[in-house]
């Protein structure tokens, strides 16, 4: 009988599993992984198409914000549209022309306030700038314009009627 | 392993490690369509979801179908170690 017949040793024979084996297992894991990510965006995406199918566009009601002199030209009035929950700024920047936004900034919602001097809207937090006349982003990091608040003019009264986003 | 199979056993690697570059590609396609979808969304344009859960969706097949060709290529990998171990038994 020869001593060592058998050219595997022991371990081999419970351990068969080679580098490049371990290599490929790895890879296929990897490559899993990665599909189950891609599926978790596609079912986001999916999340997000849900959602706009099934909300509603939101009805706004009118709602008194102030007398047209109650603001002086260059001044603010801040008041809350659609809901108490909802900051708003009405700018009066020149004579005839009434303009409101909502006061939460595009970024991170920091509260905007008007700049008179520079004529714009600031947000205090990271440096966004906004434009008065339109809301659109001027500087720094918002990602889109303000929401507008649509106003009409009823008689003495300003009156909020709808946003424009 | 045999020195003769090491070379198969490199091409059934660099197939793989294509798909699998491939994958990540797409999948920071998909990445930046949902972050892009999102925010469209939040601003209100509600036109680009659909198209953007269309892409989404042909994107993940296209990364099933190439999953699926890397476990053929593994599998095949593993049937022809097998069948040249096998004498050696």
């Amino acid at each position: 009988m020869k001593p060592h017949s058998n050219p595997d040793p022991l371990w081999r024979d419970e351990f068969s599993i080679h580098t490049a084996d371990e290599r490929y297992v790895s890879r296929r894991q990897f490559t899993k992984f990665l599909v189950l990510t891609s599926l978790g965006m596609f079912a986001g995406n999916l999340w997000i198409l849900v959602r706009s199918a099934f909300s509603k566009t939101p009805a706004y009601s009118g709602k008194s914000i102030c007398r047209a002199n109650d603001v002086p030209v260059g001044g603010v009035w801040l008041f809350r549209y659609p809901s108490e929950k909802d900051p708003c700024i009405l700018i009066r920047p020149d004579e005839d022309t009434y303009v409101a936004y909502s006061q939460k900034c595009t970024h991170l919602s920091c509260a905007v306030f008007y700049s008179r001097e520079k004529d714009r809207l600031e947000c205090p937090c990271h440096e966004g700038y906004f434009s008065v006349r339109t809301g659109n982003v001027l500087q720094g990091p918002p990602p889109r314009p303000l929401p507008r608040v649509i106003l009409e003019r009823r008689g003495d009264e300003i009156v909020a009627v709808g946003i424009a986003t | 392993m045999d020195r003769q199979d090491q070379p198969t056993q490199k091409r059934g690697l660099t197939a793989i490690d294509g798909a699998l570059a491939l994958i990540a590609l797409l999948l920071i396609v998909q990445m930046w369509l949902l972050t892009a979808t999102l925010e469209s969304y939040l601003a209100g344009h509600r036109e680009v979801v659909l198209p953007a859960a269309i892409i989404s969706g042909a994107l993940f097949l296209v990364c099933a179908g190439l999953y699926l060709f890397v476990r053929r290529i593994d599998a095949e990998a593993r049937a022809r170690q097998k069948k040249e171990e096998i004498p050696m038994l």
